[in-house]
């Protein structure tokens, strides 16, 4: 066998065998739409793999007409844009300052910050805190516990240390105050590191779903996730009891359970195609300090 | 006179420093504050403060609970068995991306195979539960027209770790390639060209040239892994986990929340995460100074 045929065999087992993991990457994904686009009786009967068998749009007719649902999704959003700016206003407002090699108390401000990555007191007594400053059933427990990611921190303060400090002098010289400096010169600089530290703030809003099951029990503050967790929940037991004998559990159609999951899982890959770059470029940064 | 002007000058940084510190010391220092209470036997009604000291009798009363050896033999088992699983996915993967040679092909693989990275657990939840489900699920309808049998790999403990670490390397092997693709970057394309010429094929060149120049990010990332050994996320394990397997799927992390917030034992629940905080800290020191043994560098 020639050098370039075993080069050729190696290329072509190669991309052969990627297709196929990027092919199980996606069949999740067509599966779960096929059964939420098919009608129950082909779903039960178990033909529905890949593509949905007797086309049916009653699940997503259900699915987007449950009031519930959509304010679950208008809220979540509402959220987690209002969670990404005070997270980001907070962020830059630590790291600026940080940077400043002069500022007294400096090293100390810093000790206080980086403990918190490594030791935390646990949910029960972050339960107790939440519990304690009256945030029960309000956004703001959703918001305030985790207002600043030391991790983000001290991204955001490496990138402003990188900038040059002829710069930031010159701006001293030509009497800019220190907010002044923030906002004409580290700011506009900073955008790309900002757009990603944003885009990590908003992914964990969105995903997140801890915080809301300990601290959210009114129904008009549940988040997406919460709200898919019940639906999601229902089904875990129903299919667990089905496989006891036949009281089958028939609480939600798998058709209206999969559309559900779809209709959740829709805003984020409508946004991801955009902002892959941006997620990629902020584990680079993150790679670059740890 | 030099402090005040230092202070007309520095006044702003200070400014801006007062709302971040007081979120610290507030949302972070306050829960370390408040773990006193796994000392204390708390309750809602006395209030932190005022709730009697019971000593050690808490950690005495977890330390002899099966339920507490039972979740942190499952944590540490769920994590081990991810470390052989889904620890060796993305550097072969990202090696098998390197060598593609078709850009638009390797741009879209990649595109395509950090999607799942983004999709939370619940969502992951819900999926899961369609496709390894045993009337309708993707999974069982492929073995079924292979002739076997329903399994069930949701409600049978056994082949629910299956589950549990597929869907891990489902969702973190795409999005783990990118330090090691980085790391691939910085090899020196003379080495492959050189090895070109002396004549050694591909699968040589990979061992020779491609996993040396990867042996620093294997290092760090194994490291990384291995002090969050005790750590473990709740969404995972409590959506993908079920009551039918429990013996497998309940882990510290889900135990926390079940004897605290669900039944209200605060302060066990409290010694239980005291317990995983301050154990985790030794592994993810150790970490570190193994790591400073190995590659001069740590991690911190």
């Amino acid at each position: 066998m020639t050098e370039r045929t075993s080069n050729r065999i190696f290329d072509t087992v190669n991309v052969v065998l990627l297709a196929i993991f990027v092919l199980i990457c996606l069949a999740p994904f067509f599966h779960i739409i096929a059964i939420s686009l098919s009608s129950t009786r082909a779903v039960v009967s178990g033909a529905v793999t890949l593509l949905p068998i007797d086309l049916d749009l009653r699940a997503y007719r259900s699915v987007l007409s449950d009031m519930s649902m959509v304010h679950s999704l208008g809220f979540t959003v509402f959220l987690t844009a209002l969670t990404t700016v005070f997270c980001m206003v907070m962020t830059i407002a630590a790291a600026y300052p940080l940077t400043h090699k002069k500022l007294k108390g400096r090293k100390v401000f810093m000790f206080i910050i980086v403990v918190t990555m490594f030791f935390s007191g646990g949910i029960i007594p972050e339960y107790i805190l939440v519990q304690n400053l009256h945030l029960l059933n309000t956004v703001w427990a959703l918001v305030l516990p985790g207002l600043i990611s030391p991790f983000y921190l001290i991204i955001l303060i490496s990138f402003f240390n990188g900038i040059p400090d002829s710069l930031v002098e010159a701006a001293e010289i030509d009497g800019a105050t220190q907010f002044g400096t923030l906002f004409k010169i580290i700011l506009p600089l900073s955008l790309p590191v900002i757009a990603t530290l944003s885009l990590f703030y908003a992914v964990g809003r969105w995903n997140g779903f801890q915080d809301s099951l300990l601290y959210i029990t009114k129904t008009e503050l549940y988040p997406l996730q919460l709200k898919l967790y019940q639906l999601v929940q229902n089904s875990m037991i129903s299919d667990v009891t089905r496989n006891e004998g036949p009281g089958v559990l028939h609480s939600t159609p798998e058709s209206l359970k999969a559309a559900s999951v779809v209709f959740a899982t829709v805003p984020i890959l409508l946004v991801y195609p955009w902002l892959q770059r941006y997620f990629v470029s902020g584990v680079m940064l993150g790679a670059v300090k740890g | 006179m030099r402090g005040t002007v230092y202070l007309r000058r520095y006044w702003q940084l200070y400014a801006l420093l007062v709302l971040p510190l007081a979120y610290f010391v507030i949302f972070k220092y306050g829960p370390m504050w408040g773990v006193q209470i796994a000392f204390k036997d708390f309750n809602f009604f006395q209030g932190i403060m005022g709730s009697e000291w019971i000593g050690l009798d808490a950690f005495r009363e977890v330390f002899h609970s099966h339920d507490f050896f039972k979740t942190l033999r499952n944590t540490l088992m769920l994590n081990i068995l991810d470390l052989i699983v889904s620890f060796p996915a993305p550097l072969i993967l990202a090696i098998m991306l390197f060598e593609v040679k078709f850009q638009w092909f390797k741009r879209l693989s990649q595109t395509i195979l950090y999607i799942p990275h983004f999709i939370s657990w619940v969502i992951i939840g819900g999926i899961v539960y369609q496709v390894f489900g045993t009337q309708s699920g993707l999974v069982n309808n492929f073995l079924a027209s292979l002739g076997f049998g329903p399994v069930p790999f949701l409600s049978d403990k056994h082949y629910w770790l299956f589950t549990y670490l597929a869907t891990g390397v489902w969702q973190s092997a795409g999005w783990g390639t990118i330090l090691y693709l980085a790391a691939l970057t910085g090899i020196n394309r003379d080495l492959f060209e050189a090895a070109e010429v002396d004549g050694a094929g591909r699968l040589k060149r990979i061992w020779h040239i491609t996993l040396p120049g990867l042996k620093t990010t294997i290092a760090t990332l194994l490291i990384i892994n291995l002090g969050n050994m005790i750590a473990i996320g709740f969404d995972r394990p409590f959506v993908i986990g079920n009551k039918m397997v429990m013996d497998y799927s309940d882990v510290l992390s889900t135990y926390v929340y079940r004897t605290g917030l669900e039944s209200g034992q605060y302060t066990l629940a409290t010694v239980v995460g005291l317990f995983q905080a301050v154990v985790g800290l030794v592994f993810v020191l150790g970490a570190n100074y193994a790591s400073k043994k190995l590659t001069d560098e740590g991690i911190l």
